[in-house]
């Protein structure tokens, strides 16, 4: 909403410079979006009229005019389409100088003298038209400096209101607020009734009466729309951004800006029958004003007519009603529709209109009559014409309900933690008109027709609140009792979890939770993500279902800008659908790839591998306290090299995958170096044991080694888990120390080196215990996995 | 005795330019030996008659004791000046880097909600996550923000249906705990939220840090406090200048939006804080008490607040970060300036 200052001061007088107007506005919960000058800065312009205008000898588009001041008549070359003879326009004399420090100066013109510039609006900064030369009333005062004429010294305050504030959509409601911040009186604006001259009244019924209460109408007939609205009307609508069209249209225009009232005019005698404002039924449209062309769903609210529709009630009127250069006879709107009956509605028809933004917010729905009135004598002002009495349909009992508020004095001390003085409780009030009147504790609050957001006691309070002054309210420092929260150790923080891996080199990473589906296909093209009714793009329109896709195209976006070593990780939720039900899981995966350490000169280059990023994931394993409790096997997952993945189970639960990209995903993200990575459940990783002493042994340990040839596809974890089985309970601690394949063995076959030690906690153990559990092992080796012996 | 002068000379010699230990131990069985020069004249004073003997063996003394001092003073040198020469050989280019791993680091959203919770966990409140993908019921209708109601229009939701949506707030959250647990709660909601906006300024997806304190004494005071010791804890600055204005959401009332001075100019006027000197950081206000009705909380005895902040937008102030937009793209050179 923009409003002139200079207008605004004619309602109150605000008694502030313009910057502590727009901060006070600003403070009291109007935002002030920008103060800007109603015009550029320039000097030397006067209003002054074309006398003569002939074609440039030397140039196609350019006139010669004979330009009368009011003191002479100078020679201006113009290129304007619309400069013609009888024109009163804006002309910047030499010596003028325009916005920007643009100083104008006699100059020739294709070899023809020019004593100044003719101006368009965009060039003295009044508004962005540019096509043609501002056209002045035809009885604009030549000579005038046109600063004095357009009383130009005036600022624009846009004020950006928030939803509830819809009485707050007319100069009025902005009067009343400032004359309550300002503590200074506000003008009423008189509006006289408006005698009516003819009998003619078109008829009106509400089918509709939810959506539409109110309905007044009335007829002029005979108007002159020939001619303009007043100069100052066309000013006030051009300062709040709105272009003048004709006057019935101004008219219109005017009366929702000062009043907040959206109105609309008919031209008579297009219309057939009655007005009647009824729902949309199947199959209607409308030829809408804007030239668009409107299927109208069942259940809009219409204004209609014995043809049809003829507007979308609140939103925009139809084309073929409109008032036009022919119309003679008019007929006015003024009605309240229903916030809830419009909600949505104009979005739904890819509009938004000044009617539907209030009518959707809420107008005051005993403004009708007034706004008919002010509407109907600035019209006849205007345009002349004869007056038709005003026909009001009204469904009383579908007319919004202001319920009295009780506001409760130790309610605002409770909750604004400072006693207000009543006085200023009821100044307050009062000046917003909200009529109190005094109860056993507190006031009885009337809450008027033009506030859509006092409902409660809440709402008084922020009245309160914000008329005061949110920073004159007093600042307090909360207190509460302590309340001893349990200090659980069998779950591991995320935090930790974040950082060990930190501590490992990985970077944290943050990727969008909606993915490209292409993407997303290459790791679970077996679910069918949630998708986004309306994404912002198809490839962020599914709700990823791991964290790998993100994760893989920052790690490309990173190798294509010459980062060749990248470890990253992320932590968040993947959206996992299963049957009709979706889990929301939290999840931790990170992606690797490049050298094992950053380049240094006492690294060889080594590339990372499996095992590099296998050692990561078992270091959060470590984080529970318990790694015996998980265990890998062999697996294979879409998207993961199927030699080289492997799945992780704590118990019987599966936590998760680890493993190289599938060469071919790899190449299909321009990656050149083997990436290897892990997705795990968060809420698995988290269960921790918590830390069981054992004594300290005082005995000595035993240490014996073990080499065996077994085939190649023996997993070492299931032999060492069966070894460990057999080996009885002095083995305290059990290693693969080495794995050979390859020259100088079996190619089938593979080289294990085992290292048990021993330990008893109450004596030295002998030979002959030690012996004993390495004949059951290396027994078992034998019969269970053909072992050989090396030595 | 001119016999041990002489041998005691020659010996003195022979050990000063002894090259190494085992020329050393040569000269000293050479001299002290069982069969050593010394040795045998020692062996010798038994031919002396017993007047002569005892001034001649303390002399031959003398000299066997004085030997034994240089052949250890000797090796002691000789070994001192070995370690010297190895400890020279053994020196490293201590300026070289260190080997292994490097350290990663976190993004700057946890680092700045990890900062949020620290304070807010240290005066007792206690962190609390939810679902994203979220029923409209807890995303609006019980935030009081019905159907059609022209603020949902303020949230660019995006949809997955009907009535399932992205969450456009962390508020939801405090609607399942306000739904789970009895008052007196204090907790905050960290997390990822979505709005279906993108440009310059705006990502569709950030993250917001949410505050709700239900108790049966609590103020907008108190709110004004407790927001104005936060923005001095974060900002590190306990003379930031803080200012409430009135603004609307529809599940508070009364709502505020809170300014800072702008932390870039100090409040002269900048790019930064479009050239008026305040930037806004967060919205908050007193629970509205639909929302309170909506959970069965009762509004005569209890009241409470609640605030809402981006983090992303703190953590730009914080650090001086001048695009948002980087934030979800993991550049390393981005997430490395974050150890």
């Amino acid at each position: 909403m923009k409003i002139s200052e200079q207008w605004l001061k004619e309602w109150v007088d605000p008694g502030l410079p313009t910057d502590e107007l727009a901060h006070l506005i600003t403070m009291g919960g109007l935002e002030v979006d920008g103060v800007e000058p109603v015009a550029g800065e320039f000097s030397g312009v006067i209003v002054a009229e074309i006398t003569a205008a002939e074609q440039h000898p030397n140039a196609d588009k350019l006139r010669v005019c004979q330009v009368n001041t009011g003191t002479e008549t100078v020679q201006i070359v113009c290129g304007a389409p619309n400069a013609r003879v009888g024109l009163r326009a804006p002309l910047a004399r030499v010596g003028a100088v325009l916005p920007g420090d643009f100083k104008i100066a006699a100059a020739k013109l294709r070899d023809v003298e020019s004593q100044g510039m003719l101006c368009a609006e965009q060039e003295l900064g009044l508004s962005d038209a540019n096509d043609g030369l501002m056209e002045l009333a035809a009885n604009a005062p030549v000579g005038t400096d046109l600063r004095d004429y357009l009383q130009l010294e005036d600022q624009v305050i846009e004020v950006d209101l928030t939803p509830n504030r819809a009485d707050c959509l007319g100069l009025l409601g902005i009067a009343r607020e400032v004359g309550v911040l300002t503590n200074r009186p506000v003008k009423s604006l008189e509006i006289q009734e408006v005698k009516s001259t003819i009998l003619d009244v078109f008829d009106v019924q509400i089918e509709a009466p939810t959506g539409c209460a109110r309905y007044l109408g009335r007829v002029i007939k005979g108007v002159d729309i020939s001619r303009p609205s007043p100069l100052w009307m066309q000013e006030r609508l051009r300062r709040a951004g709105l272009r003048s069209i004709d006057a019935v249209v101004d008219v219109t225009n005017y009366v929702l800006l000062e009043l907040g009232q959206p109105m609309h005019a008919f031209d008579l005698s297009k219309l057939e029958g009655a007005i009647v404002v009824r729902e949309a039924g199947v199959d209607e449209s409308l030829e809408l004003l804007n030239g668009q062309t409107a299927e109208l769903t069942p259940g809009t609210l219409l204004i209609t007519d014995a043809s049809g529709p003829v507007a979308i009630a609140g939103i925009m009127g139809g084309q073929p009603t409109a008032v036009s250069d022919n119309t003679v006879d008019i007929m006015l709107e003024a009605a309240f529709f229903q916030p809830l009956a419009l909600a949505g509605k104009a979005r739904s028809y890819g509009l938004h209109t000044d009617s539907s933004h209030r009518f959707e917010r809420g107008v005051d729905f005993e403004l009708q009559h007034r706004a008919m009135e002010r509407a109907t004598q600035l019209l006849v002002d205007a345009v002349g014409g004869s007056v038709g009495p005003i026909t009001e349909t009204v469904a009383d009992a579908h007319l919004p309900v202001r319920a009295a508020v009780l506001l409760r004095r130790m309610r605002i001390e409770k909750l604004l933690g400072f006693a207000l003085e009543d006085a200023e409780v009821e100044r307050i009030l009062n000046g917003l008109g909200l009529a109190t009147s005094a109860v056993d504790g507190g006031w009885s609050v009337a809450v008027p027709s033009w506030r859509f957001d006092i409902s409660i006691e809440a709402d008084l309070l922020e009245e309160l609140a914000r008329v005061y002054g949110y920073n004159n309210l007093p600042v307090t420092h909360i207190h509460s009792d302590l309340v001893i929260r349990p200090l659980p150790e069998r779950v591991q923080s995320l935090r930790n979890i974040r950082r060990r891996l930190t501590g490992r080199g990985y970077r944290e990473a943050v990727t969008y939770s909606f993915v490209d589906p292409a993407g997303q296909a290459l790791f679970d093209p077996q679910l069918e993500p949630v998708a986004l009714a309306n994404p912002i793009s198809a490839e962020m329109s599914v709700m990823r279902t791991s964290l790998l896709p993100g994760l893989m195209e920052s790690l490309k976006r990173n190798t294509s800008r010459q980062q060749q070593r990248v470890r990253l990780f992320e932590t968040g939720l993947r959206f996992v659908p299963d049957g009709g039900e979706l889990t929301q899981a939290p999840t931790i995966a990170g992606v690797v790839t490049g050298r094992l350490h950053p380049e240094s000169w006492s690294e060889e280059g080594e590339a990372v591998d499996f095992y590099d990023t296998k050692g990561d994931v078992e270091a959060l394993l470590q984080l529970t306290a318990e790694p015996q409790a998980f265990r890998f096997t062999a697996a294979t997952r879409t998207g993961l090299h199927p030699g080289q993945t492997a799945a992780l189970y704590r118990g019987e639960a599966l936590v998760g995958y680890i493993g190289a990209l599938h060469p071919s995903v790899q190449a299909s993200y321009d990656v050149s170096t083997p990436v290897y990575v892990f997705e795990l459940d968060l809420g698995l990783l988290r269960g921790a044991a918590m830390p069981a002493f054992a004594e300290l042994s005082r005995y000595p340990e035993v240490r014996r080694d073990i080499a065996v040839l077994v085939d190649r596809e023996v997993p070492a974890a299931e032999l060492l888990e069966n070894v460990r089985t057999v080996a009885g309970t002095y083995l305290t601690d059990l290693r693969l120390f080495d794995v050979y394949e390859g020259k100088g063995i079996d190619p089938k076959r593979k080289s294990l080196a085992l290292g048990l030690t021993y330990r008893d906690s109450s004596r030295t153990l002998s030979d002959e215990d030690v012996n004993k559990s390495v004949d059951q092992v290396i027994d078992l080796l034998r019969k269970t996995y053909n072992a050989e012996l090396r030595n | 005795m001119e016999d041990l002068q002489s041998l005691a000379a020659a010996a003195r010699t022979a050990i000063e330019s002894a090259e190494d230990g085992q020329a050393l131990e040569t000269l000293r069985v050479e001299y002290l030996g069982k069969k050593g020069q010394v040795t045998a004249l020692l062996k010798q004073l038994g031919k002396l008659s017993s007047e002569e003997r005892p001034a001649a063996g303390a002399a031959i003394n003398v000299v066997k004791q004085e030997l034994q001092e240089l052949i250890g003073q000797r090796k002691a040198a000789m070994e001192t000046a070995a370690m010297e020469q190895a400890l020279a050989s053994q020196t490293i280019d201590v300026t070289l880097g260190g080997r292994g791993q490097d350290s990663g680091g976190l993004h700057p959203v946890t680092r700045t909600i990890e900062r949020m919770e620290d304070f807010f966990g240290g005066i007792g409140f206690e962190v609390v996550e939810g679902p994203e993908i979220e029923d409209d019921y807890h995303n609006f209708e019980a935030l009081n923000i019905p159907a059609h109601h022209p603020a949902r229009a303020m949230h660019d939701t995006f949809y997955v249906d009907e009535h399932t949506v992205l969450r456009t707030h962390t508020s939801p959250v405090q609607v399942r705990v306000m739904e789970n647990e009895a008052p007196p709660l204090k907790i905050v909601c960290p997390g990822r939220v979505y709005r279906c906006d993108s440009d310059l300024t705006h990502t569709p997806m950030f993250h917001q840090l949410e505050g709700l304190l239900i108790d049966e004494e609590s103020s907008f005071a108190d709110l004004k406090g407790l927001i104005q010791d936060f923005l001095h804890a974060f900002f590190e600055n306990d003379q930031l200048s803080v200012r409430f204005r009135p603004s609307y959401f529809p599940f508070t009332e009364p709502s505020a939006e809170v300014d800072i001075q702008c932390v870039n100019c100090g409040g002269d006027g900048c790019r930064v804080c479009s050239h008026t000197g305040w930037i806004e950081v967060m919205g908050c206000g007193m629970v509205h008490p639909k929302v309170f009705e909506y959970s069965n909380i009762d509004t005569e005895r209890f009241s409470g607040f609640a605030f809402g902040m981006g983090v992303e937008r703190l953590s730009m102030l914080k650090y001086g970060i001048n695009d948002l937009r980087i934030y979800f793209e993991n550049d390393l050179r981005f997430l490395e300036q974050f150890n």
